[in-house]
């Protein structure tokens, strides 16, 4: 019964997402007021159907339901509840209505908070969501259907791949999806604004929101996936520039993009025309990573897609809405006269290179991502294109952008110079050169983390010196702290998040000097690795939940003394019949202590140790940016409806940041 | 969804790679070059992954390979074009440069050179006076936007 609702709720929502895409753009266009107001209700309405289609697959899952086909393909009784409502989006199927369901929620907040918007451009940003909506629950419900039955039902599910059993993997997928989904709205307000021909301030700030809040959300899932992959896969990775992986990090250099230049748009009403394209891009870019994920391309160039009906189905919505978008944009854009004049050596000066350095490597990661599949299919040549190749082609295009982003806050609008700049910078500059040479003289010549550590530093102290400058610091130190609270929180958001950056740096280059070693020991034997001695005391059987695991006691010690224990384990999950490695970490936040149980034999056991520097700071600086998105969306003057702080804001004038 | 399909793909070979001691070289330098140049190469039966991150058996020989050119005191350069003559392109991470791939390696110019164009194109056309600073006006007009949300 409750499958069936839930297939009816999906059907109900199609047709309100219909409902609300036919009279929000028919209202609009010819301005009747009565069926514009039908609008928002019908957004609501999609939410709570697509709402109720999710909770009931969420309680087929929780409740084990074996006569449900995804159920049974990936779910079992015994596991864990955390894991039993996480593995609903934890396929193909539950994972296309998760994302179905948040973009509901963007219809509602954008229904919901959005009645200080004109209501015209309420309704087509609602119709251009609807559409967008109804685009893929008809995809869910023609290929992808969550609620098919079997019969007769089987004893019990297949159970969830054991790699995936881990928290950090539950929180991933929804955390990517706000980004992507979040990207959707700031293209519906792009074709909004295509269809009436008008972009100004109001638009701007209207965008500028939901492109911070879709970019911190990507930011955290990349962030989270990363770590995921470091310490559950076991090999010590972050990062391996896997097409899956490049397919998220595209809307996010496409959005970060996009978040700057928004700002050109609310402060100075230019750039107006290179803002909407930005907001087309980073959901093309979302909408395409969808694609090549689920059709299977990428796995093998030869099998067009793992299922052919799906893979064309999301390729044909994918023409529809990008091919749309963009040749409104050519019919269009002309329409949007260019205003706001400005110097080349300016911030909006800045923010153009900004834009124009992020999207050179976001065209570097696609075409790395694609030519593979270009040259076989055009050229007849097999080529493989991995990290060597993204590593080396996109540091000429990081360099001079991890150098212009300390600049370009201390950047005036309009019109500035270059030399007062950079003579704030001089002790920044300063620091990051001895960062460099410290490196250079403990570690010896590498270039690599050298030319890491200086960008760390240099970000990280530049951000602090905009701080400086902004609360006064060195000029009225006395008045700096009332200063530094009455700073709007943008300032403290854009700080954060360029600081963000500099730690993640921070960690990727730390991460250069990593080591590892690989040994067989007997118990009481020990191995020594950057000034760790570590002994294996033991490998005992262990029992968990729904595994059984050899686990190993590892005693670390530092000059004889005992600095903690560690427990690396392999799990053996005999309803998948699979093995998993448990790595045993410790972190002292300069390093982690990073030890993988290998296989036992000889009576002893393989051990692999990594010393990894500063390998947390990646995912913290991660967090930081994130939060620093959050920050600037708090800032009064990005929150969208708040009639009563607009009272107060003109009783208390804001800083000018 | 696509770490999930990232993860089910790497699962398909056990957990992780170089997991036998015995194959690694005595010399820790000749052993850090190895695993330097393992890293430019691609475990070929595997998805995109190099033969230091695969366990496969194809993984295995390739490394075991790289090694004892290593020890035999091959350059770089000569034990990545000893498997290049063996494999062809496919085995190497970083395409080599050819006809084939010169729209690849000059992806960085051409979009940065594209997005410069396109900057001073749209500048020329424009041909607007240089501008002065703000004017009072446009002052006034800042700090009403920054006002009202």
């Amino acid at each position: 019964m409750i499958p069936e609702l839930g297939h009816f709720a999906l059907g109900l929502a199609l047709a309100l997402a219909l409902a609300m895409a036919g009279f929000g753009l028919v209202g609009a266009h010819r301005g009747q007021a009565r069926l514009m107001g039908l609008v928002p209700p019908l957004a609501m309405g999609v939410l709570l159907a697509v709402g109720a289609s999710f909770l009931c697959l969420v309680a087929s899952f929780v409740a084990n339901d074996t006569t449900v086909s995804a159920v049974v393909a990936n779910s079992h009784s015994l596991k864990p509840l955390l894991y039993k409502v996480s593995g609903t989006w934890g396929n193909h199927e539950g994972s296309m209505l998760l994302w179905v369901l948040i973009l509901a929620l963007c219809c509602g907040a954008v229904a919901g908070f959005g009645r200080n918007l004109p209501s015209a451009l309420q309704a087509r940003v609602l119709a251009v969501l609807g559409l967008i909506a109804a685009g893929f629950l008809a995809f869910i419900i023609g290929t992808s259907d969550p609620f098919k039955r079997v019969w007769p039902p089987a004893m019990d599910g297949n159970g969830l791949n054991p790699i995936l059993q881990d928290p950090g993997l539950a929180f991933h997928p929804p955390l990517l999806y706000l980004g992507y989904v979040g990207f959707a709205v700031t293209f519906a307000f792009a074709v909004a604004a295509l269809i009436e021909g008008r972009v100004d301030a109001a638009w701007g700030r209207w965008v500028r929101p939901w492109a911070l809040a879709a970019w911190s959300f990507l930011t955290l899932g990349i962030g989270l996936g990363s770590w995921w992959a470091y310490y559950e896969l076991g090999w010590g990775g972050y990062w391996f520039w896997d097409p899956v992986e490049n397919a998220s990090l595209l809307p996010w250099l496409a959005g970060c993009a996009l978040l700057h230049s928004a700002i050109v748009v609310e402060k100075r009403e230019a750039l107006k025309t290179w803002t909407v394209f930005l907001a087309l891009l980073a959901f093309a870019l979302s909408l395409l990573g969808t694609f090549l994920v689920r059709s299977g391309v990428l796995n093998s160039v030869h099998a067009f897609a793992s299922d052919p009906a799906r893979g064309v189905f999301i390729l044909g919505l994918l023409m529809l809405y990008v091919g749309g978008g963009f040749a409104l944009f050519a019919w269009r854009a002309q329409a949007m006269a260019p205003t706001g004049v400005f110097a080349p050596v300016s911030r909006e000066g800045a923010l153009v290179l900004n834009n124009l350095l992020l999207c050179s490597v976001a065209a570097v990661v696609l075409v790395g991502t694609l030519y593979p599949m270009f040259a076989d299919l055009v050229l007849g040549q097999k080529i493989s294109v991995g990290p060597p190749f993204f590593n080396t082609a996109t540091l000429p295009l990081a360099v001079p952008l991890v150098g212009a982003m300390a600049i370009g806050p201390f950047m005036p609008w309009k019109r500035a110079r270059l030399w007062p700049a950079l003579q704030k910078l001089w002790w920044v500059a300063l620091a990051a050169l001895a960062a460099a040479l410290l490196c250079l003289a403990l570690e010896g010549v590498r270039v690599g983390p050298a030319l890491g550590f200086f960008a760390a530093i240099w970000l990280i102290m530049g951000a602090k010196a905009d701080f400086a400058q902004r609360i006064g610091l060195f000029s009225r130190p006395r008045a700096a702290f009332g200063r530094a609270l009455a700073l709007p929180r943008a300032a403290w958001g854009s700080a954060m998040a360029h600081g963000g950056l500099g730690v993640t740096i921070l960690g990727l280059a730390g991460m250069g000097l990593a080591v590892d070693r690989l040994a067989l020991l007997k118990p009481g034997e020990s191995v020594e690795l950057a000034g760790y001695e570590y002994r294996l005391d033991g490998v005992v059987d262990a029992e968990g939940a729904n595994f059984a695991a050899r686990r190993a006691t590892v005693q670390v010690l530092r000059h004889g003394r005992a600095v903690v224990t560690l427990h690396p384990e392999k799990r053996s999950f005999a309803l998948a019949r699979m093995t998993t490695s448990e790595a045993a970490i410790h972190t002292t936040w300069l390093e982690d202590l990073y030890v993988v149980l290998g296989e036992e034999r000889e009576g002893g056991v393989v051990l692999r140790i990594h010393d990894n520097p500063l390998a947390p700071w990646i995912w913290l600086g991660a967090g930081l940016m994130a939060l620093g998105g959050g920050l600037s969306l708090s800032d009064r003057r990005t929150r969208v409806a708040a009639p009563a702080a607009k009272a107060t804001a003109l009783k208390n004038p804001a800083v000018q940041a | 969804m696509r770490r999930l399909l990232l993860a089910l793909l790497l699962v398909a070979g056990p957990a992780f790679a170089l997991s036998d001691p015995a194959e690694q070289l005595p010399d820790a330098a000749q052993e850090q070059r190895a695993r330097v140049l393992g890293r430019e190469l691609r475990c070929l039966v595997c998805q995109n992954q190099s033969i230091e991150d695969s366990d496969a058996e194809l993984a295995r020989d390739l490394r075991r390979i790289v090694r004892e050119q290593v020890a035999a005191g091959r350059s770089d350069t000569q034990v990545l074009d000893y498997l290049h003559a063996r494999y062809g392109d496919f085995v190497l991470l970083r395409p080599p440069f050819t006809a084939g791939t010169a729209l690849l390696w000059a992806t960085p110019v051409l979009a940065l050179g594209a997005g410069a164009l396109l900057v001073l194109g749209l500048r020329r056309r424009r041909a607007a006076p240089v501008p002065q600073a703000l004017t009072p006006a446009e002052q006034a007009r800042l700090a009403e936007l920054d006002r009202t949300p």
